[in-house]
C-alpha cells in the first residue's frame, strides 16, 4: 500500500510533524553518505530541519528513506507508548468532495462500494439546518465491538486506537451488530487485490492486505503515525477539515494548520457523537457553523459524486 | 397375562422399517441436504457473497435460523425436566420425542452458526483465543454443555430399551443390533444399574434447566448486549425463553401426531396427551404474548426516535406483513384453537403446532432483520443492494437443508430407536395395574 514516494516522507517526518514521529527513521536524510562517492549536482533543495532551520542541501546528497518495516503484529497490539490519539472534524469545513473517501479507499485497498470512510447528509430535525457530517472510526475508549469480539480479534490499544487483526478474525461479525456508527465492513468476498498486495503479510497497523471473510475498518493510519505522518483521510482534504494530533501532547493539525487539541473543543464547543451510549469516541466534532460553504448548493454535487 | 401386556407393548413400540412413505419421506430430505450442502460449497468458495447479507443486515436468516433451533431445542428441558421434576407422569411416552427435538436441534444450531462464520477455517481460534468476556464464548460453552446433557438424557433411559430390542434379534438386522451392542452391551438390568441410572437421570433433570435457560438467554443477549433499537432491551432473555418453550412444545405436537399416526401409536399417545399438550401450549402461548405486549408496547408508547422507525416499519411498514403473520400464526390462532376441547383433538392441535412452528419461526426472522435495517446513522455510501435484504437462493437452500437436516436426524432416530420409551411405558403400565388390581 505505501507510495515509492520514499524522499517526500522523509521530509515531512523530519518537518512540523515531529512530534508526531515515534519510531524515527535511523538513518538521516540530511548527512552525505560517505561509502557512495556522491558529486554535488550544485541544484540545492530547501528543507526544513529538525530544529525547525531552513536548510539549503544539495540534491545530489538526498536519498530516497527506506520503507519502514511494518511492526510485527504483536508490538501493533501494543501501540505506541505515551500516545492518545485523537481526531477533530470540522463540520464547518466539510462541503463532501470525499477527497477523505477516496484516499482510504485506495490505500487500504478497499473492496469497490464499500468505505471505511462515510460522509453523511445529515439534518438533526425538521428545521435544524443540514450539515455534511464524515465519520471515520470512533476508536472508542469503551469499544463496544471489542467488548464482544469472541477471539480478541479486534483490539483497542494503549495509545487509543482500535485495530484489527485480520489473520484472527473469524467472520462472525458480532462486532458490526455491536457499532453504534455503522463503521465496520465485511469483505464479503475476496477483496480482489493485485497479487503483490494480496501476498504481503497482514499488518494491523496498515490493514492491508484486506481478507475475504474478515471484518475492516478505519484504522487512523498507525502506520503513517509511525512514520510521522498524518493519516490519509487528513492529507487528502483539500477543505482541512481533519485534524489529528495526540491528546497528551494537547496538539491536532490538519497538515497546515496546527491548533492545541484543549483549547480548538473549548472555543468552538467540540462534541462527540452519541455520548449517551457511553463509548468515549476519540473523533470529535466541531459544530457546522460559521460555514466555509453553503450546504444546499453543494448537495447535488456532492450526490453526484457519491454515485460514482 | 402380564408377559403378554408385556409382549404387546414390545411389539408395538420396537422401531420399524420404512414404509413406502417413509422412505420417500427420507428421499426428499435426503435431497433438500444434499441441495443445501451444494449451496454450502458454493459460499465456501466464493465468501459470504453469494448471501444477501451486506455492511447493514450483517447477520441474516442464518441467525434467525440458529435462533430457532437453539429455541425448539429447550423443550427437551421442558419435557424431561420440568415435568418430571414436578411429578407429572402422563408426559413419559413424549420424553424421547421431545429429547431428540432437542439434541438434533441444538447439533443444526451449532453447525448453522459455522455456516454463518466468514472464516469457518478457522474455528479453532475460538478455544486458542476465546475471550470469556464475548457473549459468543458464552454461547458456545453453554451449548456445548446442554448438548452434551441432552445426549445423555437421551442415551441413559434408553439402554434398557437396548436390552430389549437385543432380545427381539428377529426385529431387527445385524446392523442395528451392532449399533445396540456398542451403546448398551454392557447393561445386564441390575438393579444396581437401574438405582445408578435413575439418579443419573435425576441430577441431569435438574442440571439441565439452569442450562437450558442459559442457552437462550445467552443467544437474546446476542441482540441485548448491543446499542440497537429493537434488540437494546432488558426483557429479551424472558421474551427469548418463554418463545422458546412455546415453539419447543409445537414441535412436540407436530411430532407427536407424525409419529402417532404413522407408526399406529394410538394406545400409547392418546388423545388425551394431545388434550394435555394443547393446554400447555395455550399457556405458553399465552406467556410468549405478554412478553411480545411489553416488547414492542412500552417502547411504543414512547416512540423515543431511534426506536420509532423501527416500529414503525414493523407495525405498517415493509415488514408489518410479516410481523402479524408471525403474531397471529405463532400466537393468536394457536390460542384461539387450542382453547375449545375440540381444538385440542389430535389433528386440531397438530395443526395448532404447524401454526406455532411456522409462525416462530418467521417470528426470528422479524427479530433479527429489520433492526439491522434501521442503525442510528443513516445508510450511506453503499451500493443499493446493501439497503435491503431479501436472502438469497444459497441462503434459504442452506437453511432449508439445515431444518431438513434435523429432521432426517429425527427420522432416523426413530428407525433405529423406539420413539417412545418401551422399558418406562411397561413399568407404568405394571405400576397401573398393580394399584388396581389392589
Amino acid at each position: 500500500m505505501k507510495t515509492n514516494d520514499n524522499s517526500r516522507r522523509a521530509f515531512l517526518a523530519a518537518g512540523v510533524l515531529g512530534g508526531l514521529a515515534v519510531a524515527g527513521c535511523k538513518s538521516n536524510p540530511f548527512t552525505q553518505d560517505v561509502s557512495q562517492d556522491v558529486k554535488p549536482s550544485g541544484k540545492l533543495v530547501k528543507l526544513l530541519s529538525v530544529d525547525g532551520e531552513i536548510i539549503e542541501v544539495d540534491e545530489a546528497f538526498l536519498k530516497p528513506v527506506p520503507d519502514l518495516p511494518p511492526v510485527s503484529n504483536d508490538i501493533a497490539r501494543v501501540g505506541i507508548d505515551g500516545k492518545k490519539f485523537v481526531m477533530v472534524i470540522d463540520l464547518s469545513r466539510c462541503k463532501s468532495v470525499k477527497k477523505c473517501q477516496s484516499a482510504c479507499d485506495h490505500m487500504h485497498h478497499i473492496h469497490p462500494g464499500q468505505n471505511w470512510i462515510k460522509v453523511y447528509p445529515m439534518q438533526d430535525a425538521e428545521h435544524t439546518a443540514p450539515y455534511w457530517q464524515p465519520t471515520t472510526c470512533m476508536h472508542c475508549d469503551e469499544p463496544p465491538c471489542v467488548k464482544v469480539c469472541p477471539v480478541d480479534a479486534t483490539f483497542k490499544r494503549k495509545d487509543g486506537i482500535v485495530l484489527i487483526d485480520s489473520d484472527r478474525c473469524v467472520g462472525c461479525r458480532f462486532c458490526m451488530a455491536a457499532c453504534p456508527y455503522s463503521t465496520r465492513v465485511f469483505n464479503w468476498e475476496d477483496p480482489g487485490l493485485d497479487k503483490t498486495i494480496a501476498d504481503q503479510p497482514y499488518s494491523c497497523e496498515s490493514s492491508v492486505p484486506q481478507k475475504k471473510g474478515t471484518v475492516g475498518k478505519c484504522d487512523f493510519c498507525p502506520d503513517m503515525v509511525r512514520q510521522g505522518e498524518l493519516p490519509h483521510c487528513v492529507s487528502a482534504c483539500p477543505n482541512g477539515v481533519f485534524f489529528f494530533g495526540d491528546m497528551l501532547e494537547d496538539a491536532v493539525t490538519n497538515g497546515a494548520e496546527t491548533f492545541r487539541f484543549s483549547e480548538l473543543i473549548r472555543d468552538k464547543a467540540g462534541y462527540r457523537l452519541m455520548e449517551d451510549l457511553g463509548t468515549k469516541p476519540s473523533v470529535y466534532y466541531l459544530p457546522p457553523v460559521n460555514r466555509n460553504f453553503p450546504y444546499e448548493s453543494i448537495e447535488q454535487e456532492g450526490e453526484d459524486k457519491s454515485h460514482h | 397375562m402380564e408377559k403378554v401386556a408385556r409382549q404387546h407393548i414390545i411389539e408395538d413400540l420396537l422401531p420399524q422399517k420404512f414404509g413406502k412413505q417413509g422412505r420417500l419421506w427420507v428421499a426428499s430430505l435426503i435431497i433438500l441436504c444434499l441441495i443445501g450442502l451444494f449451496a454450502y460449497i458454493r459460499q465456501l468458495s466464493k465468501g459470504l457473497v453469494v448471501t444477501s447479507m451486506r455492511d447493514y443486515v450483517s447477520w441474516g436468516i442464518y441467525i434467525s435460523n440458529f435462533v430457532f433451533f437453539v429455541a425448539i431445542s429447550l423443550v427437551g428441558s421442558l419435557i424431561t425436566a420440568v415435568l418430571r421434576l414436578s411429578d407429572v407422569n402422563w408426559s413419559t411416552p413424549l420424553t424421547r420425542i421431545a429429547e431428540i427435538i432437542a439434541v438434533s436441534a441444538i447439533t443444526f444450531a451449532g453447525l448453522i452458526i459455522v455456516v454463518d462464520m466468514g472464516r469457518p477455517d478457522r474455528f479453532y481460534n475460538l478455544f486458542i483465543h476465546g475471550r470469556l468476556q464475548s457473549p459468543i464464548v458464552w454461547d458456545v460453552i453453554v451449548i456445548t454443555t446442554y448438548l452434551i446433557i441432552s445426549c445423555l438424557l437421551l442415551y441413559f433411559p434408553l439402554l434398557p430399551d437396548l436390552k430389549i430390542m437385543m432380545e427381539f434379534k428377529e426385529k431387527s438386522n445385524t446392523f442395528l443390533l451392532k449399533i445396540y451392542r456398542f451403546m448398551g452391551n454392557y447393561w445386564k438390568n441390575k438393579p444396581e444399574q437401574f438405582r445408578i441410572s435413575e439418579k443419573a437421570i435425576n441430577i441431569l433433570s435438574i442440571t439441565i434447566i439452569p442450562v437450558a435457560f442459559s442457552i437462550h438467554t445467552v443467544t437474546s443477549w446476542l441482540f441485548a448486549t448491543t446499542y440497537r433499537p429493537g434488540w437494546d432491551s432488558t426483557n429479551f432473555g424472558a421474551y427469548f425463553i418463554s418463545g422458546a418453550f412455546l415453539v419447543g412444545a409445537g414441535g412436540v405436537v407436530v411430532a407427536m401426531y407424525v409419529f402417532r399416526t404413522h407408526y399406529k401409536l394410538e394406545k400409547y399417545i392418546k388423545d388425551e396427551h394431545f388434550d394435555k399438550m394443547g393446554k400447555v401450549l395455550v399457556m405458553l402461548a399465552l406467556l410468549y404474548l405478554y412478553f411480545n405486549v411489553n416488547e414492542f408496547l412500552v417502547p411504543a408508547f414512547k416512540m423515543k426516535k431511534p426506536e420509532k422507525e423501527h416500529l414503525i416499519d414493523l407495525f405498517t411498514g415493509e415488514f408489518a406483513p410479516i410481523f402479524w403473520f408471525a403474531i397471529l400464526t405463532s400466537m393468536i390462532l394457536p390460542i384461539i384453537i387450542l382453547l375449545f376441547k375440540k381444538g385440542r383433538k389430535p389433528k386440531a392441535a397438530f395443526v395448532a403446532g404447524i401454526l406455532v412452528v411456522i409462525g416462530s419461526w418467521f417470528k426470528r426472522y422479524i427479530i433479527v432483520t429489520p433492526t439491522l435495517l434501521h442503525p442510528f446513522l443513516p445508510m450511506r455510501d453503499v451500493p443499493a443492494n446493501y439497503r435491503h435484504y431479501y436472502p438469497s437462493w444459497e441462503e434459504w437452500a442452506i437453511a432449508i437443508g439445515s431444518l431438513a437436516g434435523a429432521l432426517l436426524v429425527i427420522t432416523i432416530f426413530a428407525r433405529i430407536f423406539p420413539i417412545i420409551p418401551i422399558h418406562e411405558t411397561i413399568t407404568e403400565t405394571e405400576e397401573h395395574e398393580n394399584t388396581h388390581s389392589l
